[in-house]
């Protein structure tokens, strides 16, 4: 990688001389170091050489009486690269960029505004991490990436958790990172993607600003091929600066690789195998599309068979009759979709005696020094593909091999599993009971009173469930692949509030309701995030999930002290977010959202959701607090 | 004010605890209410004893030595054990004493937002 070259009017001249204090007109900008004539001649014409006083020149008293002029050097570039890059960036077609802004990418931003006039629309972020975590939500509801800009160092390390996330997740994600802010040394570094190599895909910091161009491109079609993953190209400050070359380079050609499949040989067999199973079964964890899922609905309708979820994403309509466990009974063939790794994603193929099957691009990500995979899925057989892009081979070849009677015994299968389907979700929502008229409110109750409200509309529930006792899949009917996002990807804190925001801002556009159930530990990790809410006016209800704590922590430091014979008085330290109470719809209120709360008595939580549902329907985001019951 | 009150003897054994005390304190439950957050059994039973990861303790049907025995050896490890010399049989009644006035839930069929949420799952 090489060095920014510097000039004698370069950016960092300019900037040791903005920082001595060298004056600066809004166009020309002073050449920072004074030639010899105007210092006066040198040391000795400046009256303090070794050898005593000297007469002074002309030069040195039209200086001190303040009547010199520097040499005018016109700094008035009105083709900066950065433009160049901007025509990449819409090539690529993103809508939105998101950043804290920084110096090291000032030129970038400055075309960003000017050049293309806010499109991509810029997304102010409080923080770095808000800015990928914004990215990281926003490419899980939209299915596409969104771009975000880092300063150089430190804007990247603010951002490394979010990357971290996101890179556990397999979700894409676009960045650019400033280099070359020599403003402040700290700011700038040799290799800058090194601190965050290990999460990211890929990596490059181009030499040229036809480099740029071209690594932009490969960086996209890197970030949005399974395994999907986020992406870092480094940008010097000086090509964003300097003038477009006389030649200005062309945008890359840009055609997006098909997808892995599997091959037609190995489809064949698993279809054969499917078919011949007494009890089969799919495990799937991640699909990348609503087309996708249309198309495992498809394959276990004809095999009625059960579909687990196998991970914490929609894959497969929670209400449809295959959905969950089934009759029961030893599966003889399980297949698994891009199940297990790819930050908790669900159950692993191999089961019993089963022939497992397994299609996924886990293989296809090598991970470095972090065991982000865990120790993967293991199979009888395992095809290194796509399998979204492998479903419809599969389905054709399946349909090729049905016949009336294989139809009608799969028809007697598949009424067991869907009695037994129903039965398991009429039991899972009676639990809802559980706790109803409570205070604090249980979040069954909260998950309860809010659906009648946004079930007749299009909606999209954007936050981590886990925390929340996944009362929503319990209760709601989801069917669509936006129906729920998804976790953290690797676990990290601080990801609900922002990716809830992205996950909005895209869902905004497709005219989606955004539901956020908002953990308090979490919020707390970067609260400004509700500023960029309110202010890019992004419709988002968020409720807080507030118990008051990290409760997890809470759980298992009780725990640890249990097994040392300890005793629990002490549990709270560390761990409870009490004395004070932290008042959440005050919080809101001062980033300028409509709030709520603190609710303590569930009667007062139906209107509440009501007002809050009406305001984000006219486009404005919300935030209730709910005081809660630590779990589900 | 601590009182030893005779219990009756519980078939322990199907619980997995071989030695249960035959006596139970009287508990008191403005003391068991402090006991049930300061010792985080809110934490897996939930504030209102009955929501969370943990076993659902309201209604509490155990009997005091038998909650008491349960608590000291649990017998799974989601739960830790708590020994006599972090949790007094006192305390435990205290906080058995506790729950037992926590208000039990309706019943789902009284709740007709369940029952509609019911019926669209069975749908």
């Amino acid at each position: 990688m090489s060095k920014p070259k510097n000039t004698s009017v370069g950016r960092r001249g300019f900037l040791k001389g903005a920082a001595a204090g060298a004056a600066v007109s809004a166009a020309t900008l002073v050449t920072p170091q004074l030639t010899e004539a105007q210092q006066g001649g040198g040391r000795g014409g400046r009256g303090g050489g070794r050898g005593g006083a000297a007469q002074p020149d002309g030069a040195t008293i039209a200086r001190e009486d303040g009547t010199a002029q520097p040499a005018p050097v016109s700094r008035i570039v009105e083709n900066p690269g950065s433009d160049y890059m901007c025509d990449v960036i819409k090539a690529l077609g993103f809508e939105y960029v998101s950043f804290n802004p920084g110096t090291s990418f000032e030129g970038l931003h400055e075309s960003l505004i000017n050049y293309t006039k806010n499109s991509p629309e810029i997304i102010t972020c409080t923080h770095e991490e808000n800015a990928v975590a914004m990215a990281h939500g926003y490419a899980k509801a939209s299915g596409k990436p969104m771009l975000a800009l880092l300063h150089g160092t430190i804007g990247v390390q603010h951002a490394a958790m979010a990357i971290y996330n996101a890179y556990g997740d397999r979700v894409p994600i676009v960045m650019i990172a400033g280099v070359g802010d020599t403003a402040v040394p700290a700011h700038t570094a040799v290799d800058l993607g090194a601190m965050v190599r290990d999460f990211v895909k890929w990596d490059h910091q181009p030499d040229t600003l036809a480099g740029v161009g071209q690594a932009l491109i490969r960086a996209y079609k890197l970030a949005m091929t399974p395994p999907m993953a986020p992406v870092l190209v480094t940008v010097q400050a000086e090509l964003q600066m300097g003038a477009m070359p006389a030649n200005r380079p062309q945008v890359p050609k840009f055609t997006m690789p098909s997808m892995p499949s599997a091959d037609l040989a190995s489809v064949r067999q698993i279809a054969k195998d499917l078919m011949n199973a007494s009890n089969p079964r799919i495990n799937a964890g991640r699909i990348r599309t609503q087309q996708g899922m249309d198309m495992l609905v498809q394959l276990a309708d004809l095999l009625q068979c059960p579909v687990g979820g196998g991970g914490d994403r929609m894959t497969f309509p929670n209400r449809h009759p295959m959905a969950g466990n089934g009759a029961g009974g030893a599966a003889d063939v399980i297949l698994s979709l891009e199940a297990g790794g790819g930050g908790g994603g669900g159950r692993g193929g191999a089961g019993g005696g089963a022939k497992t099957i397994v299609i996924s691009t886990a293989e296809l990500l090598a991970t470095h020094n972090y065991n982000i995979n865990g120790n993967g899925v293991n199979g009888d057989v395992y095809i290194a593909a796509d399998p979204e892009a492998t479903l419809p081979a599969l389905i054709e070849e399946v349909q090729k091999l049905m016949t009336p009677d294989k139809k009608r015994l799969f028809e007697d299968r598949g009424k067991k599993h869907a009695e037994a389907n129903r039965a398991a979700h009429a039991a899972a929502v009676e639990a809802a009971s559980v706790g109803w008229n409570a205070s604090p409110v249980s979040l069954a109750r909260i998950a309860a009173e809010l659906w009648p409200l946004i079930k007749n509309d299009d909606w999209s529930y954007v936050s981590p469930q886990a925390f929340a006792g996944n009362w929503a899949n319990r209760l709601w009917d989801m069917n669509k692949i936006y129906h729920y996002l998804g976790g953290q990807g690797a676990g990290g804190m601080g990801y609900g509030a922002p990716a809830s925001v992205g996950a909005a801002l895209a869902n905004k556009k497709a005219g989606r309701l955004s539901i956020n159930i908002q953990t308090d530990g979490d919020m707390n990790y970067s609260p400004g995030i509700l500023w960029t809410a309110a202010h890019h006016r992004i419709p988002l209800l968020s409720i807080m999930h507030n118990n008051r704590g990290y409760h997890q922590e809470v759980m298992f430091i009780a725990r640890a002290a249990s097994i040392r014979n300890r005793g629990q008085e002490n549990s709270h330290i560390g761990t409870r977010l009490i004395d004070p109470n932290i008042d959440y719809a005050m919080m809101a209120k001062a980033y300028g959202m409509y709030s709520e709360g603190p609710i303590t008595d569930p009667k007062d939580l139906a209107p509440a959701l009501k007002r809050g549902v009406e305001r984000i329907k006219k486009g404005e985001p919300v935030m209730i607090d709910v005081v809660t019951q630590p779990r589900g | 004010m601590k009182k030893l009150v005779f219990a009756f003897l519980v078939p322990a054994v199907a619980m997995g605890v071989l030695v249960v005390s035959a006596f139970a304190q009287q508990g008191d439950a403005s003391r068991g209410k402090k006991m049930f957050v300061d010792y985080s059994c809110y934490a897996c039973h939930g504030f209102s004893g009955q929501n969370g990861p943990g076993k659902r303790l309201v209604p509490m049907k155990m009997a005091t030595v038998v909650f008491t025995a349960y608590v000291r050896s649990p017998g799974t490890n989601q739960m830790p054990s708590y020994s006599a010399k972090v949790l007094s049989d006192q305390q435990l009644a205290d906080i058995w004493a506790y729950v037992k006035t926590l208000p039990d839930s309706p019943e789902a069929k009284d709740i007709p937002l369940v029952q509609q949420l019911k019926a669209e799952a069975g749908k």
